[in-house]
């Protein structure tokens, strides 16, 4: 749907074997089960450098399994994922993040009791250095520090439009905005990958719209490669280049918005069903 | 003037000995802010530091400026244990599975130092002003001891340093976090090993600035951990969160105890300092249970 369209074309429905210099996390056969729930079975897919990836499936596909398996929250029992070209053993999800892999929660997950501009500069933490010493007193380089990522910090405010509730706790904000706060935090971590669980849930119209505004924005502006999981399906056709279906843990489908709408094990499993 | 002199006595005793309740509830708001868990350790945490202090210097005859050094790397060594033991095992859990924790943790220290130091009183002297500031004494009439000024200087240091931690730093910021949302944290790039190990440290050295403070005072023996017991109270008066409210709360408590004591102890047969700061706090919890300056949490339901 825009510039990255002309990757859509090359391969329809089988993703897996591919070794091209431009896909940035490749997961091949992985499978994840908790004792003896599959969650996840041998699915194979990648996301290429600079397109917005789209995860659909009904409740319980295994979508969120699916981001959790990407950023380290959950090590897959089988499988390989290739990430920037290097097969990578278990990473830990602080290491995930220092790998330029950032992201948003399902239910927001903000730090509750601190302000707009404090959660979003955790979000920092990565690229700030300085040690305890100069930390425990914030002078000299700490300072310096400080500054120089705050500067960031408010690019990224002023970006997502959010300069109103800079010093409000997050706690207090209608969930809209806790999403946008929550998607800030994210992209102060200037992030390669950014895998978003489902960005507009529970979102009116208006807010909706925003949030794909920023989403393609951030996309465009930042080239940020984009992972995300929504129900809408309006908005991920609009949104995304190509499209992963999961049911059951299995992947039944893989392609181009328009390809993935007519194949009928989506319609059969997702699309006829529960909407 | 007589009167007004002694009244104010009171009230500057009162003042320091406030500063010392409210150093040992630092260390249980760093902790209780950075991990929300109320670490019911942290009584015999001053009291494992003190001793060990008390022990090396008695053992090997070292000088203060090297046994104080060796302490606190044994604090720091304590912390990175307590987190590769006990802390690394839980993460995710609930903060009450985190207190008990805490309770067993307490035991172990408790005898571990009986184990390794023995259960004797021990005096404790690094060299702290002791007795009476003179030049008051001599031409006002006016009692007040060198040490709790000295603990009283060291307070404000302590919370000066702590809350500009806290507040404006990278460290500081990722220890809220912590406290917050242990996934958000670790989806951030926080390690929470790391963070663990940095508040437990500094914990632990509070812990010893608190423990040096009071064993010079009364030698240091067992019922040392007790006084964590005076510092629930200041707690529950100053917000289980903030640091300035440990103060506030120990200042309360220090003075409201003592002129208790002078002007209603009399009347009840005394002793009315024992109970006093336990009644303030239980009226405090029907009044405002979040304390003076703690974060009023809500939930939505």
């Amino acid at each position: 749907m825009n510039m990255h369209s002309s990757v859509n074309s090359t391969t329809a429905f089988d993703t897996s074997s591919q070794s091209d210099q431009d896909v940035l996390i490749s997961l091949d056969h992985v499978s994840l089960s908790f004792g003896g729930v599959k969650a996840i079975s041998d699915i194979s897919f990648n996301i290429k450098k600079g397109e917005i990836r789209a995860i659909i499936g009904p409740n319980g596909a295994g979508k969120t399994s699916m981001l959790n398996v990407i950023n380290g929250f959950y090590h897959p029992q089988e499988g390989t994922i290739t990430w920037r070209g290097k097969v990578r053993r278990k990473m830990k999800p602080y290491e995930a993040a220092s790998n330029g892999i950032a992201r948003t929660f399902q239910n927001v997950a903000l730090f509750k009791g601190m302000s707009t501009l404090d959660n979003i500069m955790t979000g920092r933490g990565l690229k700030m250095k300085t040690n305890f010493f100069w930390q425990c007193l914030r002078v000299g380089p700490a300072l310096k520090e400080e500054i120089a990522n705050r500067e960031k910090v408010e690019e990224i405010i002023e970006f997502l439009e959010i300069q109103h509730i800079r010093r409000t706790p997050v706690g207090r904000l209608p969930y809209g905005l806790q999403k946008r706060v929550e998607l800030a935090r994210a992209l102060a971590m200037e992030p390669e990958l950014l895998l978003l669980d489902e960005p507009m849930a529970g979102m009116n119209i208006e807010e909706k719209t925003d949030m794909s505004r920023f989403i393609l924005d951030v996309n465009d502006q930042y080239g940020t490669t984009i992972a995300l999981i929504e129900h809408d399906m309006g908005v991920v056709m609009d949104l995304s280049d190509r499209v992963v279906v999961l049911d059951y843990g299995r992947k039944i489908a893989d392609g181009a918005p328009k390809e993935v709408q007519s194949s009928q094990a989506v319609i059969d499993a997702y699309l006829g069903v529960s909407h | 003037m007589a009167f007004d002199l002694f009244l104010l006595e009171v009230i500057v005793t009162g003042l320091l000995a406030g500063v010392m309740y409210a150093l040992v509830a630092l260390g249980f708001v760093l902790i209780f802010k950075a991990s929300g868990v109320f670490n019911f350790a942290q009584g015999v945490m001053c009291l494992f530091a003190a001793l060990t202090l008390a022990g090396i210097m008695e053992k090997t005859g070292w000088p203060a400026w090297v046994a104080i050094p060796l302490t606190i790397g044994v604090m720091i060594a304590l912390a990175w244990l307590i987190e590769r033991l006990v802390l690394r095992h839980l993460i995710n859990q609930d903060p009450i599975i985190l207190f008990m924790a805490t309770i067993g943790l307490a035991y172990v220290l408790e005898g571990s130092g009986d184990i390794i130091w023995g259960s004797d009183v021990k005096v404790l002297d690094i060299g702290l002003p002791q007795g009476a500031v003179d030049w008051l004494l001599d031409t006002h009439n006016f009692y007040i001891e060198k040490l709790e000024i000295f603990a009283a200087v060291i307070a404000a240091v302590l919370v000066g340093v702590l809350a500009i931690f806290f507040q404006k730093t990278r460290i500081g910021r990722a220890l809220r976090a912590v406290a917050d949302d242990h996934q958000a944290a670790l989806s951030v790039g926080i390690s929470l090993r790391t963070i663990w190990v940095i508040v437990w440290s500094v914990a632990g050295i509070v812990a010893l600035v608190a423990g040096v403070v009071w064993g010079t005072k009364s030698g240091v023996q067992f019922s040392l951990s007790l006084i964590a017991l005076k510092a629930l109270p200041v707690l529950i008066l100053g917000g289980f969160t903030s640091i300035p409210g440990a103060i506030v709360g120990g200042l309360i408590i220090g003075v409201g105890e003592k002129l208790a004591e002078v002007y209603m102890g009399p009347l009840v047969g005394g002793a009315v300092e024992n109970w006093f700061a336990y009644m303030l706090a239980l009226a405090f919890l029907l009044i405002r249970p979040q304390g003076l300056f703690g974060e009023k949490i809500i939930e939505r339901v």
